[in-house]
């Protein structure tokens, strides 16, 4: 029972600094828990740290070695990384708990970072509603592109920078979609029309792609047949899971998304600021 | 170097490794994918098909294809030995004698050296059959970013096994050079060997 325990919870590929990147993380955060002692962070705790712990348990323990050797246990990967994992994250909102827990150096050196002109500049720009879009569908296309998914399953290095750009872009477009301030509040902060529009575009890319591998009648992917599977499987099976995973909740989330959005907008719409504004009618969302 | 040629250069260079990163480093030499530096070079410490202890240097000096599979093995691994066996065919004598064919079964329960002598002899002198215990076995799939699992077993017992379709193909040291899928003909596997071996005179 222990080894088995032991078994699951050891990475496949050990990857230090990634290790070290969550614990840093955890720990600021349960840290800026603690100091703030309040209620109303438990449900949000909740989200993040679910976010948190799924985003590791697929990279960290033995399922990334099934995500390696099975299709759909990779595509189930990738929609924890890209889309699940982030998306809890983001709309945990977790700046301010976490800069209550993280050492005053780690604040200042984060802040101080983000006021780079070149940083805050590229920032912008990757969080343009078109790029941004062009982005979150790019990457699913790109490495899923059958040779470029190929040399991405059989190069260690390629592997590991085809996770980390899906898990880091996750967060950067669900951060986008689910910023629950204000439209306007940061120039990166747009309006719940906007961002509805481009959560609705992302959507039949990934129906297409999704369904395309689920329907094909022919191998699409042989770099699992090349390696070998976890498990005897059929190879249609797997890549029918494999197709429906990114096809229907992959998608689902942009439904999901724009449920919280909408809520957003309607508690922006009742909040005090824009009520004693002149705007109360004609709402800019 | 001018400022301007410098600059030229550099945009090359850069465009070389965006498409490297892309995984498409070059001409497409060959019909079996390249893995040269990409996957790391052969290493093993495994049992042979004679109860003997090897290691990759046994086999130094020689072109070695590296196969996964099992003698249960209903399809793959009998259609792709045949395929090597013909692909070998045509290659010059001389030559062919340089090659080794390792068959590596990774169900060491039911493939015992004797087992796999019998099953790898019926191929050719070329081929030899390796095995090893678990940990052996695992060491050696999970340098090359392969894998196998078992089924479940049926009343008879019989159980299938999954493993990797492909043939490694590894220089005279020992280098890793190409990766042969199931889509590649005979002929086409053939002229993958001749080119390698013509590189490496």
């Amino acid at each position: 029972m222990t080894d088995e325990i032991i078994r699951w919870i050891t990475p496949w590929e050990p990857q230090p600094w990634l290790i070290a990147v969550f614990a840093l993380v955890a720990a600021c955060y349960l840290r800026g828990l603690v100091r703030r002692r309040r209620a109303r962070d438990a449900l949000p705790a909740l989200a993040f740290l679910l976010g948190l712990v799924s985003m590791y348990v697929v990279m960290q323990t033995h399922v990334d070695y099934y995500a390696q050797y099975m299709f759909f246990i990779h595509r189930a990967q990738h929609l924890i990384l890209h889309h699940l994992g982030p998306f809890l994250i983001a709309l945990s909102m977790p700046t301010a708990i976490l800069a209550a827990g993280a050492p005053a150096w780690l604040n200042r050196g984060m802040r101080g970072l983000g006021a780079l002109p070149p940083i805050s500049w590229s920032y912008r720009f990757i969080q343009h509603p078109v790029i941004s879009a062009v982005l979150f569908v790019g990457l699913i296309y790109f490495w899923l592109t059958p040779s470029i998914h190929f040399t991405a399953m059989l190069s260690a290095r390629d592997y590991w920078l085809m996770n980390l750009s899906m898990a880091v872009d996750g967060l950067l477009f669900w951060w986008f979609m689910l910023d629950p301030r204000p439209p306007g509040t940061t120039r990166t902060t747009y309006s719940t029309g906007l961002r509805i529009i481009v959560l609705w575009a992302v959507m039949p890319p990934q129906i297409a792609l999704g369904a395309y591998i689920a329907l094909a009648p022919d191998t699409v992917y042989d770099v699992y047949a090349v390696c070998g599977r976890a498990f005897p499987i059929s190879p249609i099976v797997d890549q029918q899971l494999g197709g429906l995973i990114t096809w229907i909740p992959a998608a689902m989330m942009s439904v999901v998304a724009t449920l919280i959005l909408l809520r957003f907008g309607f508690v922006h719409d009742r909040s005090p600021a824009v009520a004693a504004g002149t705007s109360t009618k004609e709402s800019p969302t | 170097m001018t400022a301007r040629s410098f600059q030229r250069h550099a945009i090359a260079g850069l465009l070389c490794a965006v498409l490297m990163l892309a995984g498409c480093g070059g001409e497409p030499e060959y019909t079996a994918h390249d893995i040269a530096g990409v996957m790391p070079d052969l290493a093993f410490e495994l049992t042979d098909d004679q109860g003997e202890t090897v290691t990759e240097a046994d086999y130094d000096g020689r072109l070695k294809l590296l196969f996964f599979g099992y003698t249960n093995c209903p399809d793959i691994c009998p259609a792709t030995m045949s395929r090597i066996r013909a692909a070998l065919g045509g290659l010059d004598d001389d030559v062919r004698d340089d090659v080794d064919v390792l068959f590596l079964s990774v169900d060491p329960e039911r493939d015992t050296p004797k087992r796999l002598e019998q099953y790898t002899s019926s191929f050719g002198d070329a081929f030899v059959g390796l095995t090893g215990n678990q940990d052996q076995l695992k060491t050696l799939t999970k340098r090359y970013r392969v894998t196998y699992g078992y089924g479940e077993p049926n009343d008879n017992g019989f159980y299938l096994v999954s493993h990797s379709s492909a043939i490694f193909v590894f220089g005279p040291e020992g280098r890793s050079r190409l990766l042969v899928n199931q889509t590649e003909t005979v002929d086409e596997l053939t002229a993958d060997l001749k080119k390698l071996l013509a590189s490496l005179e």
